[in-house]
């Protein structure tokens, strides 16, 4: 009888302590909404501003904030009695398996897609599909891929990739619109270059480690960027360059315009054609990326950089020469930046600073991290699940009209929210998975048969 | 001579503001050795929240008299930010305190893109010009001389001044500031001796924030307008005085923050508006690679 009582009082304690937990996290999001969300400042035509109320938000966000804490707590009691205390994940052999089917798997469809989805929607409807998706993830794929290569391999935090991937797009139209060099041509010199940036950047951040050369490489990033901005004479200031030499299929045209590569084949002209190969141009890339990244990675040099990551200090007693191992992977990164900038004037036909802010480098840091820093598969799985969502928020159009309809906020636009879930994503990541989507590693070397360890057990970012 | 006094009545003005946002920066770096990226971001949410206080008081409640206002501004200002701040630090630094070296640097960096965007949502994309205050001149130095002292660059010179005063007292004399010093030179050690070490981090996010929102609301004061997008460059710059200074060094933040603010001004008076911004990460760059204990700081160790 008692021990009922004691229970049912039990019960009830964790109950109102629950409560309490909830109320106590609601309040506190009304303090975080207090001015920012309940009121909204905007100016008029005078200038003179004027304050608007939105209470429904405060009032909707403070019980989101109260259910979805009640609800964790309910739900982490629950799940504490049979926590399993591992916290290494012991990867087995069979999900290694799967996850080189995936990749094989992965490949071929890369290679078939773009017929797929034109023998599936037609020309009109596959454009979007290869242009916005298709060529749009495989850039990051690639710039994860090189920055993987960086951070991933190297341990050498990067803030400023979006340098690299600047200087190989102005390579790419400085040389072409200046010199009339065709993009075959250019391409590798813009590599080159970029690589060359990569030496030159990276020789006074040798001696710097973890979060200082984060902030060095940040403000290099900016620096190429505002000396862009301003030099005008040089790279056209805000202006950018516009009217670059559009691709062409080994010297046909892929426009709308006599002697063009349809004419050659007979075949009727259409747009679709130089959205396919430019998809093809970038896929061949970004397998350049992670061919040349596995090869090296079993080279000594691979097995030094990675050496590296774990540790700085034993690299050095050991005798490896800790610059040239730095140096090459921050030029090789680089290198593969420069490429994919060049790719990207290519297929913009215009570049200015705008496109290389330093959210550019936040997002391919964020993919190389959601990722899984190390991990190619991981990488190329973060890129299609970022830049995709990116590109799936702008065309979410019944959410505006239901927006519209039902709460009566007119101009929602849910691309709007894309910079802030993609923060939420890295720090959500960072809090319940650091070691990224995939969390398994298989080492370059091995004694008697190939492993995949977890990757807790890899020491990122250390150097 | 009138132009050289001028931009050094303006450069310490603007290094005032740098100071105040660098001491959170050092503070938090001194502690748990970390670089509180989103930091330039709370300070431009301290910013917006100063400035919807303010037509709050003003337009709502119909507060006239204007230091009254400023004040009240400021103090909620510090108490809201420092929610903020206090939040942040509990949702997206502390579960990662014994993760891997660089990852509260990027959930940080996450934090700071996830706060730009939520104003820029939540707020519009576009300037907010702030109403005028504090708008006398003085002239110095009599007819003939063109230099021009702000009523607002006095406010702004003369709250930094008593706030951190208020902070030296706070850091050096009460039992908050002795568990701060013991946590910064020992954690492991301050717990041991019963110096409750999580509280005593998330009070140095607090304070660090609350010294933000002060930064944030003179900030707005001084240059009559605010953008979601202004917590990237003025946190950069603090970032580079906390640097500068020696990072870790409070007096050196607010040393490295006067410097930066003097050559930010004399920089644009002397050379080149356009190029002042690659002044500043040229600064940091350099300091970084050929001083990184900077004026005031100690020379980090390594142990092997």
């Amino acid at each position: 009888m008692t021990a009922i009582s004691q229970d049912v009082s039990g019960a009830n304690a964790i109950a109102t302590h629950r409560l309490r937990d909830a109320l106590a996290a609601a309040a506190l999001t009304f303090f975080l909404c207090f001015p920012i969300i309940l009121l909204h400042a905007e100016a008029d035509n005078d200038g003179n501003l004027y304050l608007t109320w939105r209470p429904w938000a405060v009032v909707i966000l403070c019980a989101i904030a109260f259910v979805g804490r009640y609800a964790i707590l309910a739900y982490s009691a629950r799940s504490r009695v049979d926590e399993a205390p591992a916290r290494v994940a012991t990867p087995s052999a069979s999900r290694a398996f799967v996850g080189r089917y995936i990749a094989a798997l992965g490949v071929v469809f890369l290679f078939v897609f773009p017929f797929a989805v034109l023998w599936l929607l037609g020309a009109g409807g596959a454009l979007k599909w290869i242009d916005n998706y298709g060529v749009q993830i495989l850039i990051y794929v690639m710039l994860g891929w090189g920055l993987n290569i960086v951070v991933g391999l190297a341990g050498l935090l990067d803030l400023g990739y979006v340098a690299f991937y600047a200087v190989g797009a102005y390579s790419y139209a400085l040389l072409a619109t200046t010199f009339g060099l065709s993009f075959w041509i250019c391409l590798p010199l813009a590599g080159m270059l970029a690589a060359l940036w990569g030496m030159i950047l990276g020789f006074p951040v040798l001696r710097l480690r973890g979060d200082y050369l984060a902030i060095v490489t940040l403000a290099f990033g900016e620096i190429i960027r505002l000396i862009l901005i301003n030099w005008v004479s040089f790279s056209g200031g805000y202006a950018g360059i516009a009217s670059i030499p559009r691709v062409t299929f080994f010297g046909l045209s892929l426009r709308d315009e006599p002697g063009n590569f349809a004419d050659f084949f007979h075949i009727e002209y259409s747009p679709i054609h130089v959205k396919i190969f430019l998809y093809y141009l970038i896929l061949c890339l970004a397998f350049l990326t992670n061919f040349v990244t596995l090869r090296l990675r079993r080279l000594p040099i691979g097995r030094a950089w990675e050496a590296l990551r774990e540790d700085e200090i034993a690299c050095r007693s050991l005798g490896i020469n800790t610059r040239n191992t730095k140096l090459t992977a921050f030029a090789l990164g680089a290198f593969f930046g420069g490429l994919a900038g060049s790719f990207f004037a290519v297929r913009q036909g215009f570049i200015s600073p705008e496109s290389f802010t330093f959210n550019e480098s936040a997002t391919v840091l964020a993919i190389v991290v959601l990722g899984g820093m190390g991990s190619q598969i991981g990488v190329a799985f973060a890129a299609a699940a970022l830049i995709g969502g990116f590109e799936i928020l702008r065309e979410l159009d019944w959410m505006r009209q239901l927006m519209a309809m039902v709460f009566g906020i007119p101009d929602f636009d849910p691309a709007q929210y894309r910079g802030l879930l993609f923060g939420l994503a890295m720090v959500v990541m960072m809090v319940f998975r650091p070691r990224g989507f995939v969390s398994t590693r298989s080492p370059s070397i091995f004694l008697k048969e190939r492993k995949a360890v977890s990757g807790s057990l890899v020491k990122e970012g250390h150097g | 001579m009138d132009n050289f006094l001028q931009q050094l009545i303006n450069g310490i003005t603007l290094g005032s503001i740098y100071g105040l946002i660098a001491i959170g920066y050092t503070m938090v770096f001194g502690i748990i050795g970390m670089v509180n990226f989103a930091h330039g971001d709370v300070f431009m949410l301290s910013a917006f929240i100063a400035l919807l206080v303010f037509l709050l008081l003003t337009k709502v409640i119909g507060l006239g008299f204007l230091p009254l206002t400023f004040v009240l501004v400021l103090v909620a200002g510090m108490v809201l930010t420092s929610v903020w701040s206090w939040t942040i630090e509990r949702l997206a630094y502390r579960p990662l305190r014994g993760s891997f070296r660089l990852a509260p640097l990027i959930s940080a960096i996450g934090m700071s893109i996830f706060l730009s965007n939520f104003v820029q949502v939540s707020q519009g994309p576009r300037n907010k010009p702030v109403p005028p205050m504090f708008n006398d001149i003085i002239h110095i130095g009599g007819a003939g001389h063109d230099v021009t002292l702000q009523y607002r660059q006095i406010v702004i010179v003369v709250i930094t001044a008593l706030l951190l005063g208020g902070f030296w007292y706070l850091v050096q004399k009460t039992a908050l500031g002795r568990a701060q010093r013991a946590c910064e030179q020992d954690r492991k050690m301050a717990s041991l001796i019963g110096v409750d070490v999580d509280r005593t981090i998330s009070t140095t996010f607090v304070i660090g924030a609350a010294l933000a929102a002060v930064a944030g609301a003179l900030y707005m004061l001084y240059y009559g307008v605010v953008n979601f997008s202004d917590g990237f460059l003025p946190g950069v710059k603090a970032f580079t005085a906390a640097v500068l200074g020696g990072i870790g060094s409070l007096p050196g933040a607010v040393l490295g923050g006067l410097l930066i603010g003097l050559i930010e001004v004399f920089w644009s008076a002397y050379f080149s508006t356009d190029y002042k911004d690659v002044a500043a990460f040229s600064i940091l760059a350099i300091t970084l690679i050929f001083m990184p204990s900077g004026i005031l700081g100690r020379p980090e160790i390594e142990k092997v």
